[in-house]
């Protein structure tokens, strides 16, 4: 009975802020562009905090290298591309290498401590932020690098109605769709999406099956490494035209907000987060000049925090149950 | 008996010798030692939070900023005395650490650590936005600078009385409440310890901790407060030293301030650790290898050869267990 209050209030806060958007996207076309501009840039906040909800389901572990993994394969992309790929050959071959580097992360570094406690996991990826990052900016730090958009040049929109859209927000949109499509499909209809399933839910019960945990693991943290590519691919042209060594930074703590107000454990909700915090982001910087460029990060942290205090299961998340 | 006696006396030496050290070092190096001490300060504060209670947190470098802010300004427009402005940064961060950790208190394990991650990357902005009182990039200057020998006096000094005032919280009922609540907050309520009480505590007390190591690393960095110094490297930094020096264990942290203080300091003509990406590398090495093959970190190692060397069972430090799930 709980469980069912708990997502009435959360269709009705859902609902609320679609009736909102809905209403103003009729009144003003301002609204209306900044409105899809913050779903295009929540849908980069959305792939990658499903990428930590993947591994955080799997293992009740975040991991805060997953968006300097982004960025770092956001780079190889900006490398292959400099050898002569075209963006989207780039683009597949930097999934596959971000799903290796996944891969082989879990099984050389994460496995030895994930049984340990999350404290040392947690600080261990820490140490694999700041490798990366060193890596990062040893090799190509200090130059003023871009990709150029897939889509068209910066200005190029659609009219739709009198709102211009900008060909780059519909592309992002159509992306992470499709991506978010493809994960969905494997852990529904596929064999080995049902075995990581398992092994995320049971890992005793499962191994006890026949499902191999610990690969699966590894999967699973080759998954998020790729939901983290096309997360570092998108952001770039959506939030900075310059490549930076830190330019993942923000975006994984908006991520990371997108997934504590989606509740960590909720796929679902790590979307949907996503898409709310990319909205709230651009109408707040859009309408309310006092807060700056400065202040959207601060101001956003603390929403989301007055949000976890007020349900600190998150929207989709259920109240934890402990067993003695 | 024989454990304490051989920690008194190490102690004593330890002391002796950093007590001495000023005498023998050159200017440069007394400076140099002077953030050891600091250093030493804010690992102390961040291993009572996370290795004593098990709450992990990656926004302390945001706490050494409040200090470090509080001690400038006050300096610049009250022309306060720095040692008091040292005092105040303390009591400004407990206050501090109390109000972040209440909310906190419903936050628990990886929630905490994603809050004080982005309370870390919060705060450069924070002073940037509010430039008319904290300076903009350009920071604060303090209204007067310290030579090394009074700054490696007073961090060191600071550090002895917080080490003797962490020993003696952590030794107690209070130090018991607080491995209580980081090896089964369960069994830590069943037991009648107030978890709510005792992690706020924790939290508020590494927080000023940290407040007094911020306001002497103003003091340190010629004066000055900016918002660069502070920023998420330092944070992450602090956590790389507690890894380094142990979680849950006093007797590693000076190898952890050694560590963290003193590679930064390298020449710039020394290949791959000189540069600050090299170093980042070195950093993210070190600690994933010392996760990996010694959980204890430095306290760990030197409580395994201690044990080993008077031939008694094995007498590592352990790691926290995780508290949140």
């Amino acid at each position: 009975m709980e469980r069912v209050k708990d997502l009435g209030v959360t269709v009705a806060v859902l609902l609320g802020g679609a009736i909102f958007l809905l209403v103003g996207c009729l009144e003003s076309t301002q609204f209306a562009r900044l409105t899809v501009q913050g779903v295009a840039l929540g849908m980069v906040y959305g792939s990658l905090a499903l990428a930590l909800v993947l591994i955080y389901q799997a293992t009740h572990v975040i991991n805060f290298a997953q968006g300097e993994l982004a960025m770092f394969t956001t780079y190889i992309a900006y490398q292959l591309i400099q050898w002569g790929l075209s963006y989207w050959e780039a683009f597949f071959a930097t999934l596959a290498i971000g799903f290796v580097l996944g891969v082989v992360l879990q099984v050389t570094v994460i496995r030895p401590v994930q049984h340990r406690s999350v404290v040392a996991t947690v600080i261990v990826t820490i140490g694999l932020f700041l490798l990366i990052d060193g890596i990062v900016s040893w090799r190509w730090g200090g130059q003023l690098l871009s990709i150029p958009s897939p889509f068209g040049p910066p200005s190029a929109s659609y009219d739709v109605g009198g709102v211009l859209i900008e060909h780059l927000w519909v592309g992002t949109v159509v992306v992470v769709l499709v991506s978010l499509a493809a994960v969905w499909g494997l852990f529904r209809f596929t064999k080995l999406g049902l075995a990581m399933r398992a092994a995320a839910l049971r890992p005793a019960a499962a191994s006890l099956a026949g499902v191999r945990v610990d690969v699966m693991l590894a999967i699973g943290w080759g998954l998020a490494a790729v939901l983290g590519a096309v997360a570092g691919l998108l952001a770039e042209p959506n939030t900075s035209f310059f490549l930076d060594p830190s330019f993942m930074q923000p975006i994984l703590v908006y991520a990371f907000a997108a997934a504590a107000l989606g509740g960590l454990e909720s796929p679902v909700g790590a979307v949907v987060g996503g898409i709310a915090i990319g909205v709230f982001q651009i109408l707040m910087t859009g309408y309310v000049p006092e807060i700056g460029s400065n202040l959207q990060l601060p101001f956003s942290f603390a929403v989301l925090l007055v949000i976890l205090l007020i349900k600190p299961n998150g929207l989709f998340g259920r109240a934890q149950v402990q067993r003695v | 008996m024989r454990r304490n006696g051989l920690a008194v006396v190490s102690l004593v030496v330890v002391a002796a010798v950093l007590a001495l050290l000023p005498f023998v070092l050159s200017g440069y190096n007394t400076y140099l030692g002077a953030g050891v001490g600091i250093f030493f300060i804010a690992i102390l504060g961040l291993n009572i939070l996370t290795g004593y209670t098990g709450q992990i947190s990656i926004g302390h470098g945001a706490f050494m900023a409040i200090g470090g802010y509080t001690t400038a300004v006050l300096s610049r427009d009250h022309h306060t005395n720095l040692i008091l402005t040292m005092l105040l940064a303390f009591a400004f961060c407990f206050v501090a650490g109390l109000l972040f950790g209440l909310p906190a208190l419903r936050l628990s394990g990886v929630y905490l650590a994603l809050a004080t991650f982005a309370l870390a990357l919060s705060i450069p902005y924070l002073t940037l936005q509010w430039s008319t009182y904290l300076g903009g990039s350009g920071g604060v200057h303090t209204s007067e600078t310290k030579s090394n020998v009074w700054l490696y006096g007073v961090a060191w000094s600071a550090a002895a009385v917080l080490f003797a005032l962490a020993w003696l919280i952590l030794r107690g009922r209070v130090g018991r409440a607080f491995r209580a609540v980081r090896d089964s907050e369960i069994a830590a309520i069943a037991s009648g310890v107030e978890i709510g009480i005792y992690k706020t505590l924790a939290f508020a007390i590494s927080a000023a901790f940290c407040g007094v190591a911020g306001s002497l690393y103003v003091m340190w960095l010629d004066g000055f407060a900016q918002p660069q110094e502070f920023g998420i490297d330092l944070s992450l930094s602090l956590l790389v030293g507690a890894a380094v020096a142990g979680l849950g264990s006093l007797w590693g942290i000076l190898a952890g301030a050694v560590f963290i203080s003193l590679l930064p300091k390298i020449s710039t003509s020394v290949p791959i650790i000189g540069s600050d990406h090299g170093r980042s590398v070195v950093y993210g090495v070190l600690v994933i290898v010392v996760m990996l093959a010694l959980p204890g970190g430095v306290a760990g190692l030197l409580a395994r050869s201690l044990s080993g060397g008077l031939n008694r069972e094995s007498n590592t430090v352990k790691l926290p267990e995780s508290s949140s799930q």
